[in-house]
């Protein structure tokens, strides 16, 4: 069973499920569920899947949508955004079967897809899609989505085409349209959107709905795209716990669960009948260092502290070989435009007390503000950080800080601090929210004008291969100059039976870009 | 108070007025306590999209950039008359709680119809057989699952009904649309480890009481006279020692309305505990204030039983000269 893994549906085989599929191949035992599995998707069945982060806050307003759970569930299964981010990291339509721009990528006219109807038998209209982005906007909202939003001067609908216009032109727009924010619902008359009762375009219904405690959803029967989706119904629960998340999917209360802890992997490898799924993510866990406050003010400072970090230590000591290691670049290999920043920030204490000579410093001394909420393993991640760096002659004061607050009172306050970022979806995003000058949550204070340059110029470049040249050279900078320190980037996740069935998963949101509800399937179904 | 007044009016009368008093102390610094706290609603819902504009204006949205005694008056104004307000999400504050209150007291009724019965039939047990077999065994079992931590306990049974034996489900998530049957089995191992927690308690205690009064000389007089023991304990021991008893189950039944927290997140049961966590996560000062007066209320109220029942039972305090 566990070669599911490697023989299925072009998931890349990990060095691990491809070894235990030739054991288990040399024992002729799999050829038969190796056909079986070949045969492909099948109708019918339940998904019960665990998630760890419902909350009685929980909404079916799209403004409001914060977990995980309500991701999967309302983005997901309830409804459809106009466009999607397929597995391999390619942008489809979704709502929307076409898009343009003119020239500066200032005015975005999409073409709506025919015969699309919301759960109650109406058709999907231009007016819907309008409403439901305006939802977001305006003087007074608290949307998760208004820095998207904010972008946009006014929407008009021109028979079933949504034209936006913009008020500085973005090439990245039709992207940004995926944020799981901005799915579709039906308009009210005379303005606004009705998500109160909970109707979308998507491939289930909602059936019920227990804020903190469950979501269940039953089959569309008439969802727009052919053949999916494959279960019958799929319920989401709430289970914060991790050991009882954990025994759930042991004692088959659930099929699926959420984040399964590192110390655990082990367990759930061992057992024939479930299975680990990693996918590389957008999320990266970070030290940052502030540009403009001594001593990081120094390059050469910056550059021996990246030097003086032994990232495999930490990866295999603290993550369990559970990350890939970073470079100091915050953006993911699995994002459009990422580009390699050679060389490879490695662990060479010679080298960084090297730097620190040529720059006339014979001992450095900083403090590393630290918690456990900063990101999981943060502490001991820093307690090895202070080893490495004393071999180069850096004294590493671990500051630990309260657990609670952390992000109000530490991140982007205090000048060297351990940072979780979930990632964004394009660079233009990342950079624009995170590292120009202006940008609201620049925890790493850098002001860069060549770099603030290059994005600008970047943002409305139409041409792919100049956009790759370009952000090339902004990844670079940050990596020779920035203040992030890139410990690893961390996989979604995943533990299921080995009695669901999946492609290839979608890294950019968890559960396979949201859209695991339509996209696997029960092999025993 | 009039020393004429009959004693239980009296009390119950002082008792209210005292708990209502507890009350507003309670909601008093839980407010501000969590007015103190860094952070609030606004930062812990939006979080990474938190852009201060985005903050600002939920802020102004739910008053939140009101000073903290400002808003606790306005709660206080709307909860006296019995409007326990919106919670930040924007739902009634009693259709957030409610559900998880009617859970959480449907697993400690269950609870408390075995454990009570249970617990008083088996501390009368030990008193009787004092020193006996049936006696140290139950001593020692109770003492040991007194010493032992609910969520160990929790999980010992767990690991052995559920996994092991596959017996009962792991998880204990009720939801509206299950039929009785089915929620009762669904509950049997929070059940379990509830009556595995505060039997102890109460056996204990019940055998301390019944055996505090045994050392009474009239019980000496009943021996003398020839009355069977177990007509000692029953008659005449049991009947004065329900005032320290009763105060015992109080205190068992305000923990399961109450203490039952970690339970509930050992075995994913929708109760109020966990409510109460969520609230404090996302700083929902509504929701946290009716939990809190919610737990208050328990105790206030179930030891004001407890009092009358030991009033009751007892004709000196019942028809004081």
């Amino acid at each position: 069973m566990r070669q599911q893994d490697s023989d299925s549906h072009g998931f890349a085989p990990s060095r691990r499920g491809f070894m235990a599929g030739l054991a288990a191949g040399a024992g002729g035992l799999t050829l038969p569920r190796l056909a079986l599995a070949q045969d492909g998707p099948k109708p019918g069945g339940k998904l019960r899947y665990g998630m760890n982060d419902g909350s009685q806050q929980d909404t079916l307003d799209p403004a409001g949508w914060v977990a995980v759970m309500t991701g999967f569930a309302f983005n997901g299964a309830l409804c459809n955004n106009l466009v999607e981010f397929l597995p391999d990291g390619t942008l489809a339509g979704d709502l929307a079967t076409s898009w343009e721009s003119d020239d500066g990528a200032l005015r975005w006219t999409f073409v709506l897809r025919q015969g699309v109807k919301f759960h109650d038998g109406r058709p999907l209209t231009a007016e819907d899609v309008r409403q439901s982005i305006q939802h977001h906007m305006g003087e007074d909202s608290t949307s998760s989505a208004l820095a998207i939003v904010r972008q946009i001067a006014r929407i008009d609908i021109d028979g079933d085409r949504v034209i936006f216009t913009l008020a500085e032109g973005n090439a990245d727009f039709p992207a940004l349209m995926s944020d799981y924010h901005l799915s579709i619902f039906p308009a009210r008359e005379g303005g606004g959107i009705d998500w109160e009762s909970g109707i979308g375009t998507g491939p289930f219904k909602l059936d019920s709905f227990e804020p903190g405690v469950a979501i269940r959803l039953l089959r569309n029967p008439d969802y727009h795209k052919p053949g999916l989706p494959h279960f019958d119904e799929v319920e989401v629960l709430n289970i914060p716990d991790s050991t009882a998340r954990l025994n759930a999917l042991l004692t088959g209360e659930v099929d699926v669960i959420e984040d399964v802890d590192i110390r655990n992997v082990a367990l759930v490898e061992r057992n024939p009948e479930l299975k680990v799924v990693r996918t590389p993510s957008l999320r990266h866990l970070t030290f940052d260092m502030n540009c403009s406050v001594a001593p990081y003010d120094n390059p050469a400072v910056r550059k021996a502290l990246k030097l003086a970090i032994d990232r495999d230590d930490i990866i295999s000591k603290v993550f369990l070989g559970e990350a890939t290691k970073g470079n100091d670049n915050p953006a993911a290999r699995i994002m459009p435009y990422f580009a390699e920043t050679p060389p490879q920030h490695d662990y060479d204490p010679e080298a960084a007390r090297a730097l620190l000579k040529e720059a006339g410093l014979d001992t450095v001394s900083v403090d590393l503000s630290v918690a456990e909420s900063a990101f999981p393993g943060a502490i001991d991640a820093a307690v090895l950080f202070q080893e490495h760096a004393a071999k180069a002659g850096i004294t590493v004061n671990i500051v630990q800080e309260a657990d609670d607050g952390y992000w109000d009172n530490v991140w982007l306050k205090k000048p060297f601090n351990a940072s979780d970022w979930y990632g964004r979806v394009t660079l233009d995003w990342l950079f624009s929210t995170s590292y120009t000058s202006d940008s609201p949550w620049n925890n790493t204070g850098f002001r860069n004008a060549g770099f603030d340059e290059i994005c600008k110029a970047a943002r409305t470049e139409l041409d792919p291969d100049q956009r790759a040249t370009l952000y090339a050279q902004a990844q670079q900078i940050l990596h020779d100059d920035g203040g992030v320190i890139t410990v690893a980037f961390v996989s979604w996740r995943l533990a299921m039976t080995a009695n669901v069935g999946h492609g290839e998963l979608g890294g950019i949101l968890p559960a396979d870009n949201h859209r695991g509800a339509e996209r696997w399937w029960r092999i025993d179904a | 108070m009039t020393s004429k007044s009959h004693p239980i009016l009296s009390m119950v009368t002082s008792r209210i007025g005292l708990g209502l008093l507890s009350l507003l102390i309670v909601s008093l610094v839980i407010f501000s306590a969590v007015s103190f706290l860094p952070g609030s609603y606004a930062s812990a819902i939006l979080g990474q999209n938190a852009t201060p504009e985005a903050v600002a204006a939920m802020e102004q949205q739910l008053g939140l950039d009101r000073p903290w005694f400002l808003r606790y008056l306005a709660w206080l104004g709307a909860a006296a008359t019995g409007d326990m307000g919106m919670s930040f999400a924007g739902r009634p504050v009693m259709t957030v709680v409610g559900p998880r209150l009617k859970n959480t007291i449907l697993l400690a009724s269950i609870t408390a119809v075995i454990a009570v019965p249970l617990a008083i039939a088996l501390g009368i047990l030990c008193a009787r057989f004092r020193g006996r077999f049936i006696d140290k065994f139950l001593s020692t079992s109770t003492l040991a699952s007194i010493s032992l931590p609910e969520f160990l306990v929790a999980y010992i049974v767990m690991m052995v009904l559920a996994v092991k034996l596959q017996l009962f489900p792991s998880m204990a998530g009720i939801r509206n649309g299950m039929d009785f049957a089915d929620q009762l089995y669904r509950m049997v191992l929070p059940i379990l480890t509830l009556l595995l927690v505060i039997l102890a308690h109460m056996v204990r205690n019940t055998r301390a009481a019944i055996l505090s009064v045994m050392a009474s000389p009239y019980i000496e007089m009943a021996r003398l006279k020839g009355e069977p023991e177990g007509r000692v304990v029953l008659r005449q021991a049991l009947p004065n020692a329900i005032g320290p008893i009763a105060s015992v189950v109080a205190l068992n039944l305000a923990y399961l309305i109450s203490g039952v927290v970690v339970i509930e997140v050992v075995f994913v049961y929708p109760g109020i505990g966990q409510a109460m966590i969520d609230a404090v996560r996302n700083r929902d000062v509504p929701v946290i204030q009716a939990c809190a007066l919610i737990f208050a209320t328990a105790y206030i109220g179930f030891n004001l039983i407890a009092d009358i029942i030991s009033i009751v039972s007892n004709p000196r305090l019942l028809h004081p000269r």
